[in-house]
């Protein structure tokens, strides 16, 4: 199940990476970043089979991760959304030259 | 290396990756934020499904607990807090070249990696097989994850502490209404 289980995670960091580039909601693109962090948590696991328990502890320091990031990161969010009264990353172009 | 598998693990396990891949498409391609994050935690389900699958049951449940239930949880609530739950009355995706540029990508990256997973694994470096349910036998679901946790990457799981710590302070200070705002 080692194959298979890389196929899919390629193709779920890809849907994420597609995501990232194509939305303009702050929220959303947010939420493709955790799909990345998933499809990368699924290589980890897959791959703890073949070489020992270590890839699963990864795993754990990479929710720890994700969740200190999405803290941070919605912080910033509601901050933005006080300044400009919108998350469309279009609206945000202050360092565009 | 490859061992062979009942037909009821195989099919379980590619009705979760159909799904999974389903649900991530539909979460990517929603306008309203609302029905978005609510398909991304059907995803999140049927990987920690598949977690389960690939012997790692804890990491499964912290799946659930943590992703699903705590991440999407705040997401959810920011969606709320901020009354995003409509979708945008403008167009949410950008123009045509950003999202052309996208696929580009999406399909260089996708059989980048479809190319590097080809590639054989050292043999030295493998544990014999059936290593991990031998592991998961001795030594429990939450065992095999918390010896080398507690043991080699003691350090790194103390400096994780850290790092939460810093993104609470953190949050907290950019979440704050300033006195100059609240007037």
């Amino acid at each position: 199940m080692l194959a298979e289980s890389l196929a899919l995670s390629a193709v779920l960091f890809t849907i994420g990476v597609v995501g990232v580039l194509v939305r303009r909601n702050a929220i959303i693109i947010f939420m493709c970043v955790e799909l990345m962090l998933n499809a990368v948590n699924l290589t980890f696991v897959a791959f703890s089979r073949y070489y020992g328990a270590e890839g699963q502890v990864f795993v754990v320091f990479v929710m720890t991760v994700a969740a200190a990031e999405a803290a941070v990161g919605l912080a910033i969010i509601i901050s933005i959304f006080r300044h400009q009264q919108s998350i469309n990353l279009q609206n945000i172009n202050l360092l565009k030259g | 290396m490859e061992q062979h598998y009942p037909l009821f693990y195989t099919f379980n396990f590619y009705f979760f990756g159909v799904v999974s891949i389903a649900s991530a498409l539909a979460f990517v391609t929603r306008k309203s934020p609302v029905a978005a994050a609510l398909w991304l935690v059907n995803t999140m389900f049927s990987l920690a499904a598949l977690f389960v699958m690939l012997d790692a049951q804890f990491i499964g449940v912290m799946q659930v607990l943590v992703y699903a239930g705590a991440i999407m949880v705040v997401f959810l609530f920011v969606v709320m807090l901020l009354n995003l739950g409509h979708p945008s009355e403008i167009a949410d995706t950008r123009g045509k070249w950003p999202a052309f540029a996208a696929v580009v990508i999406g399909i260089a990256m996708l059989s980048m990696i479809m190319t590097i997973s080809r590639g054989r694994i050292a043999g030295e470096l493998q544990v014999p097989s059936g290593f991990a349910a031998q592991q998961l036998g001795k030594y429990g679901a939450i065992g095999t994850v918390a010896r080398p946790l507690f043991n080699e990457y003691l350090l790194a799981f103390e400096l994780t502490s850290v790092l939460l710590l810093v993104a609470i302070a953190g949050a907290v200070v950019l979440g704050r209404r300033r006195e100059a705002d609240a007037r």
